[in-house]
């Protein structure tokens, strides 16, 4: 377990490696000079040389890359050149506002899921089971984009249930308000999590439910409500607690979508609006963070489900 | 998937669970063992319904300049008008027909969808099957590039190229078919995989054949029920990811049409101030998109069924 764990632990380095070599690459190595961006209509000889010089593009490649890193893991991403404001500023700023959105939309997804997976094994391909496992392949061709114009123009536009967009509260100055603008987004979220998590749950307690640990429980004489809950649903729920992690790349992307359409002040929100106004220093700190974070929680999701299952190491 | 040693009645799967109702686990077994037989034996009218609904919407795109729809661009003097004879969706904040752009904007979709899948096939689909084929260094060099790969987000990569290098049809497709090389490579080496010990594959080498021809004349026939069954979903994920681009304002900018770009302009028809939105500039692309992807998902997931395709671990 503890090679496997090194291993794991080795492939960590390596792809946030290449994580920062290729977000780092991406601003230097496409078409297009930052410095004439930054100037626009300034652009000269004179004043381009001079941006170089303070970029330090004039040094070559490898040693641009090092100074970067070196910046990045003291916990400096720069300064934008149109905002003027420090990049983790900004990201600190965004950051707690798509956590908020993540966590809620999870509560949704997990409320809905469950329930809906455990009645459903009770008669498997039952008229109950029929539907909801056709309702939440709808879901799957129902993407953030989609969604949530429809959500927006259903429940803030024609009626006034939750509020439209740019009405974004934030938490520190009222609670429940910050709440209320939350859910509508974070239900368009839960959307995509919840068909997720129910076909996979609902196949893994099919697939439980044939055990032979199962028969013997039955055998015992518990109720089908205490074989499905105290013995089924615990060894179904590995694999289901690994999705929400591995799902967390996709949340990120659906985030970025609601944030926009409802000018919720996030990550998403501050990456468009710098790709609008060419504000590459922001972009590059954004992508960097997002990347990091998605492959930090992925493999955090992978060491932990090797100490709860161990039989996960042996493969 | 079924298991040769359980009985698989060949009945209704409905009245096989009814029939052993005393028995809730080994009618789960049943159940499940049923579904599967029964959904190999036939599609079914839904798959076929689907299809044809792909095969329409795929029809509608390359025929729509031929097709008597008004000029996707043409900006008529009513503005935000509701469905009417005279335009059957209606019409955008320009006075442009829903309709007409509704048809023009499949073609975005159904470009990058297929076009990008193609492109992943040709990359990963090769390097799959001659890695699995291979196996030794050259699968494990690629196979570790494969996984570092895909732990970059999808969406915030293509996001990030696209922002400094402009965005056009060809662009978005090859950025997004590249994208998709790492999953589409792992989805062919694991079934690849999973054919190339069998005896069959061990005769031809037997009998003399070429790796070439072992791999075109005996594996890829195999693998191919897997591979187009996955890539139709996959054909989905990417209209998926070129829509929330493009909703986003960040792929094929206006005036021409797609169904993404449609949504992004149709924010400005969600006003919450009483009778300045247009619901049809919402609904209509919304709903365009949403059939298609469900079609596409349901024929996928059908022809999976259909072939046996168990679910593979990547």
């Amino acid at each position: 377990m503890a090679k496997y764990l090194a291993k794991r632990a080795a492939a960590f380095v390596v792809i946030i490696f290449f994580v920062s070599l290729g977000t780092f690459f991406l601003v230097h190595l496409l078409p297009g000079n930052p410095a004439l961006t930054i100037l626009g209509p300034n652009a000269n000889a004179h004043n381009i040389a001079l941006i170089d010089k303070q970029l330090g593009l004039n040094r070559p490649l490898w040693t641009q890359y090092f100074i970067w890193l070196g910046n990045v893991l003291h916990g400096n991403l720069g300064q934008s050149f149109v905002t003027r404001e420090s990049v983790v500023s900004t990201i600190a700023h965004a950051f707690p506002i798509d956590l908020e959105l993540v966590v809620i939309s999870q509560i949704i997804a997990f409320a809905v899921a469950v329930p809906l997976a455990l009645t459903a094994v009770r008669k498997p391909n039952g008229r109950f089971d029929r539907y909801s496992t056709a309702g939440t392949f709808a879901m799957l061709a129902m993407p953030p984009f989609i969604v949530a114009p429809v959500l927006v123009l259903l429940f803030a536009v024609n009626t006034h249930i939750f509020p439209g967009p740019a009405s974004y509260v934030p938490l520190a100055q009222n609670f429940w308000s910050n709440i209320h603008t939350m859910i509508l987004p974070a239900l368009v979220l839960a959307l995509g999590s919840i068909v997720i998590y129910y076909r996979l749950l609902r196949n893994d307690l099919i697939s439980t439910l044939q055990e032979d640990f199962i028969l013997m429980a039955r055998s015992k004489g518990l109720s089908d409500r205490r074989i499905l809950l105290r013995h089924a649903l615990r060894p179904s729920s590995i694999s289901l607690l690994a999705s929400a992690g591995i799902n967390i790349g996709s949340l990120i992307a659906g985030a970025f979508v609601v944030e926009y359409l409802l000018q919720l002040p996030g990550l998403g929100y501050a990456l468009v609006n710098s790709i609008n106004q060419d504000d590459y220093v922001t972009v590059q700190g954004i992508v960097l963070v997002v990347a990091v974070a998605v492959v930090l929680i992925n493999f955090l999701v992978d060491f932990l489900f090797t100490i709860v299952d161990p039989r996960i190491s042996r493969d | 998937m079924t298991d040769p040693a359980v009985p698989v009645e060949p009945m209704d799967p409905r009245s096989g669970v009814s029939t052993r109702a005393a028995d809730a686990v080994a009618g789960a077994a049943v159940a499940a063992i049923t579904e599967v037989t029964d959904r190999r034996r036939r599609l079914g009218w839904l798959f076929w319904l689907s299809l044809g609904w792909i095969v329409l919407t795929i029809l509608a795109a390359i025929f729509a300049n031929v097709l008597p729809l008004q000029d996707p661009n043409l900006q008529s003097a009513t503005l935000n008008a509701g469905p009417s004879t005279a335009h059957f969706f209606g019409t955008d904040q320009l006075g442009r027909d829903i309709f007409s752009r509704v048809i023009f904007g499949s073609r975005v979709s159904i470009v990058v969808g297929f076009g990008a899948i193609a492109i992943g096939l040709a990359l990963g689909g090769t390097l799959g099957m001659i890695a699995a084929y291979y196996r030794g260094t050259v699968d494990t060099i690629v196979n570790a590039v494969s996984y570092v790969l895909l732990a970059f987000p999808a969406l915030v990569a293509v996001i990030a190229i696209v922002t400094f290098w402009k965005a056009s049809l060809w662009k978005i497709t090859l950025i997004i078919g590249i994208a998709s090389a790492p999953l589409i490579f792992r989805i062919v080496r694991a079934a690849t995989l999973s054919y190339a010990t069998r005896d069959f594959v061990m005769a031809a080498r037997t009998l003399g054949a070429t790796s070439r021809r072992v791999l075109v004349k005996e594996l890829l026939p195999n693998i191919l029920p897997t591979v187009v069954s996955f890539s139709l979903i996959g054909v989905a994920t990417v209209i998926v990811l070129e829509g929330s681009l493009a909703f986003l304002g960040l792929s094929i900018p206006g005036p021409t049409p797609s169904w993404g770009n449609m949504l992004n302009q149709s924010r400005t028809g969600l006003n919450t101030v009483p009778g300045q939105s247009n619901p049809w500039l919402v609904i209509f692309p919304a709903a365009a998109m949403f059939l298609f992807l469900i079609t596409l998902n349901l024929v996928g997931d059908r022809l999976r069924q259909h072939f046996d395709v168990s679910e593979i671990k990547l």
